[in-house]
């Protein structure tokens, strides 16, 4: 077990090493600061000058230590819009992401997982095939797409929603469902092939021959054995509910760390890029890490096959 | 006929459409009627015959330009599912029959990879390095490669343990004819079925990009670069973002469904995969 868990926290350190090299990387070949930074007056020894100051002149792979050493401390440069750090510009935005990502969390569960039990109770047959229906077209439907249709229905036609922004629950409303219908279509499949699965299971039949009712059989007995899978899934998908969010974000203009970093994008404003890039994949590795972690203190069959 | 199933036809016909755009297109792809500017489509009192699907604001064919977009978006998408196809069923195939560090080397590589939140990860690339079709088509094959070597590894793995895989080894087959001559045929259903439904994601991860303006570069039509260019006319002009979006649903549905009815047809015990 504790090799399990050393294990585990030197992948997700590895990881967390690897977000870093890679975002080095794609600012090396992004081209040389001292074109993008300076006028393009600037002479060839003013430029000489500002490598040297920011030490572009060294090898590579010393430039990398270097630019390691800040973001250990949390250090990912100014912005060069604002003058700011750009780890102060990130946070600001942490908040509204938050709350758009755990309410979408929230209703892709109470809108999945249910979706996905029925379905399995009733495999094959009419309702199963209408509730994976749904599932098909929710995960044919693009986000970006889908948030313009509701704004048009329900902010252009009917009135009953502001078309974006940022501020009361009515503005959460659009975004936070559109964030959550693709999480519910996954949620709902993974659910519903895992609830079958364990619908077969011996401790299924057991529980029947008890004289349980059907719903505490299914709830209690297969809904808490098919749950582990889908916890996973859940923590796997959450790398993918941030993207969502860039892409719902700048859909509502919800003032989140998606349109930051695709406003910063936009001025070239690569230090605020990084920090919010980096600062996503760490707590995406460290959340899923903890999960995996979790599990074993959840699940006495993974402890033992982990010891 | 069951096997291509309604999801096949439909992707078949966009395929279509896109091979003979240039016939099809009423209009050519960067003309500007100027007299007809955000005209609506046909079905509505307003709209033309000249343009069924309506004018954006330069006065351009939506009609046209979504049949050109359909070569973008397909072609992009299929060239980067072909690549990473390529490179991660290769990759599955060594990892899978080699074993060992190869098999370490590469899943611990597919383990980093996923570990990143994919979008974002695309988002910064494609910010950086400008975006370029070869980038794009770079940062679709970054996101399916992972895929393929993870399912063809498994494939394998089970594979190397049958009997005409003992028997060949036993002959003094070398490793290379084993990967090729024996294990390679069993993992061609399976890759069928998967670059299907990867056809689907990668349409949407494109689509996505265009949107947000890293993707696809105007003036060449992309269907995700369509609908961002309705976005300002979501108020009144609503079939600019509205039809180019509604096509890709119906693109990546056929996907979908294609890849539903090719893994019924092919193999039943693939029911789990994608």
């Amino acid at each position: 077990m504790h090799g399990y868990v050393a294990g585990r926290l030197l992948q997700a350190a590895a990881a967390l090493l690897g977000v870093t090299a890679v975002a080095f990387l794609l600012v090396s070949l992004s081209g040389d600061p001292a074109f993008i930074l300076l006028s393009p007056e600037a002479g060839e020894e003013q430029r000489a000058a500002f490598r040297k100051l920011y030490g572009l002149d060294q090898p590579l792979p010393l430039q990398y230590a270097r630019y390691l050493g800040h973001v250990v401390r949390g250090d990912f440069g100014s912005s060069f819009a604002q003058g700011r750090p750009a780890i102060v510009v990130v946070l600001e935005r942490v908040p509204a992401t938050l709350i758009l990502t755990a309410v979408a969390l929230a209703l892709g569960i109470v809108m999945g997982i249910p979706a996905g039990v029925i379905a399995a109770v009733k495999a094959n047959r009419g309702l199963d095939r209408a509730v994976m229906a749904l599932v098909l077209l929710g995960q044919s439907v693009p986000t970006f797409w889908l948030g313009l249709v509701m704004i048009r229905i329900f902010a252009v036609n009917l009135r009953w929603l502001p078309v974006s922004g940022y501020g009361t629950a009515l503005h959460l409303a659009m975004p936070a469902v559109v964030l959550a219908l693709y999480l519910a279509a996954l949620l709902a499949r993974v659910t519903r092939s895992e609830m079958v699965e364990a619908l077969t299971q011996d401790y299924v039949r057991t529980a029947r021959a008890k004289g349980l009712s059907e719903t505490a059989v299914t709830i209690a007995h297969a809904l808490k054995n098919a749950l582990l899978p889908i916890v996973t899934l859940i923590g796997l998908q959450l790398g993918a509910l941030l993207g969502g969010a860039v892409i719902t974000e700048t859909v509502f203009a919800w003032p989140g760390i998606g349109t930051l970093v695709l406003d910063a994008i936009l001025r070239k404003d690569y230090p605020v890029v990084l920090a919010a890039v980096e600062l996503v994949a760490a707590a995406f590795i460290v959340i899923n890490m903890s999960l995996d972690l979790l599990y074993g203190v959840l699940d006495p069959r993974v402890r033992a096959a982990r010891a | 006929m069951r096997v291509v199933g309604a999801g096949g036809i439909v992707l078949a016909v966009i395929v279509l459409v896109a091979l003979t755009a240039p016939v099809l297109a009423p209009h050519p792809v960067t003309a500007f009627d100027l007299g007809h500017r955000l005209s609506p489509p046909v079905w509505d009192a307003r709209g033309v015959w000249d343009h069924p699907l309506g004018t954006d604001a330069l006065g351009r064919d939506v009609a046209s330009r979504i049949v050109y977009a359909a070569r973008t978006s397909l072609g992009i998408a299929g060239v980067a599912v072909l690549v990473a196809a390529a490179i991660g069923i290769l990759l599955g195939l060594v990892s899978g029959y080699a074993g060992k560090w190869a098999d370490a080397l590469i899943m611990r590589l597919a383990d980093v990879q996923l570990s990143f939140p994919y979008l974002l990860l695309a988002i910064a690339v494609m910010a950086l390095l400008q975006p370029s079709l070869l980038n794009l088509v770079i940062v679709l094959v970054l996101r399916s490669w992972v895929v393929y070597a993870r399912l063809i590894r498994v494939v394998t793995l089970s594979a190397k343990q049958r009997d005409f895989v003992v028997a060949a080894r036993a002959l003094g087959a070398s490793g290379l004819r084993i990967v090729f001559r024996h294990l390679a045929p069993n993992v061609v259903g399976p890759s069928i079925v998967v670059s299907s439904f990867q056809l689907a994601e990668l349409i949407i991860v494109e689509s996505s990009l265009s949107f947000l303006g890293l993707g696809v570069q105007p003036p060449t039509p992309s269907w995700g670069g369509m609908v961002s260019e309705g976005r300002e006319y979501v108020g009144t002009a609503w079939w600019l973002s509205a039809l180019p979006g509604l096509v890709i649903v119906v693109t990546v549905l056929g996907a979908n469904l294609f890849g539903d009815a090719l893994r019924r047809s092919l193999d039943p015990r693939l029911r789990n995969v994608g």
